[in-house]
């Protein structure tokens, strides 16, 4: 599978790399090359520097050709524009956005954005082993 | 109207003082406490603080029963979102978005806002306009219809003056509007004369631009 993430931060990163050691093609995009050191050496991907909100920088990794696409920067709305493009302008079958705001996930969620909001679900995890 | 404005800027501190002075109640909505602070200082009670992109701080500014939500930060991503969740969630019944980056301008239609407003296109039209060897001008852009109002000024040396309407060829979709020349305005029929030097003003479709530039000035 191609897959395009935008993102590499902690989550964007390790995702990148769990996907190549499963032998998909990835591209990894962030804003600032100093984001590029959480990639493992072993990484086979590619690593571009842009901004996942300009659809110049998403061709040029590859969107065109790609089969799923992941937003995972510190950004709500920067994901949330983002995958939108992918979605409804190169029509990237597969999109994940994630949303830290568990309002503005439960909107998008119902416009047809298939979204996760680590708030929510990192709340129930803790609720359950507090109470567990 | 009741309209609420995203983003306590430059921007969004003279919209709202225009709006007010028109009558209509605002309602500006900022992230950062000293421009709060200070918007309240000289309007009075017409800032809220928080984040203009969050359902809660939304429901908290009564956007219910908002007419309008105008979204003017500095970042497109944000005004996108304010505005969709505005319309969404809200039932907004119309939003507005600055746009920055003037290549998004396609994209937040495409998305449901209903008006953008990109302060890089609008300061390069007139620069278009200022500029008078341009030879093609954009005067307005009709929504939903693709299609545009441009000026064309026609070159002394261009081969349709002194030429009748009727004997040149213009693009499909294109319509003469007006011709203002040495007689004054007048609405052209086939028999009007092409004239150096007069502006033509034309109806037509953006993809068809080129070729009504052509046809007035090569």
């Amino acid at each position: 599978m191609n897959v395009v993430i935008m993102g590499c931060g902690r989550v964007g990163a390790q995702l990148a790399a769990l996907l190549d050691e499963d032998g998909h093609k990835v591209a990894v995009l962030d804003t600032e090359l100093y984001s590029f050191r959480r990639l493992p050496s072993s990484f086979n991907g590619t690593a571009l520097l842009g901004d996942g909100t300009d659809e110049d920088s998403l061709k040029k990794v590859g969107i065109e050709e790609a089969d799923a696409f992941v937003a995972v920067t510190q950004g709500d709305n920067r994901n949330v524009m983002a995958a939108q493009i992918a979605k409804h302008v190169f029509n990237v079958p597969k999109v994940v956005c994630r949303i830290y705001d568990p309002l503005r996930e439960e909107l998008y969620h119902t416009l047809g954005l298939e979204t996760i909001s680590p708030t929510t679900i990192g709340a129930q995890m803790l609720r359950d082993k507090v109470i567990g | 109207m009741y309209i609420i404005v995203v983003g306590g800027g430059k921007v969004g501190y003279y919209l709202t003082i225009a709006l007010l002075g028109e009558g209509h109640e605002v309602l500006v909505l900022e992230k950062d406490a000293k421009r709060c602070e200070l918007i309240a200082e000289q309007l009075g009670s017409v800032v809220m603080r928080g984040d203009g992109c969050e359902a809660r701080t939304l429901a908290d500014a009564g956007t219910e029963r908002a007419d309008m939500l105008i979204a003017v930060t500095d970042e497109d991503e944000d005004n996108l979102v304010a505005c969709q969740v505005a319309k969404h969630k809200f039932k907004v019944p119309r939003t507005i978005a600055r746009i920055n980056n003037p290549k998004n301008e396609a994209l937040f239609k495409k998305l449901g806002i209903d008006v953008t407003v990109s302060s890089t296109n609008l300061i390069l039209e007139h620069i278009q306009e200022e500029v008078p060897t341009h030879p093609l001008v954009h005067l307005l852009t009709l929504r939903g219809g693709a299609l545009e109002i441009v000026e064309v000024r026609i070159p002394p040396n261009s081969p349709v003056v002194g030429k009748r309407m009727k004997e040149v060829v213009f693009p499909p979709d294109s319509v003469i509007c007006l011709m203002i020349g040495g007689r004054g305005a007048q609405v052209p029929t086939g028999d009007t004369i092409l004239e150096a030097d007069a502006q033509v003003i034309a109806v037509t479709r953006p993809e068809a631009e080129g070729a009504l530039r052509a046809a007035l000035t090569e």
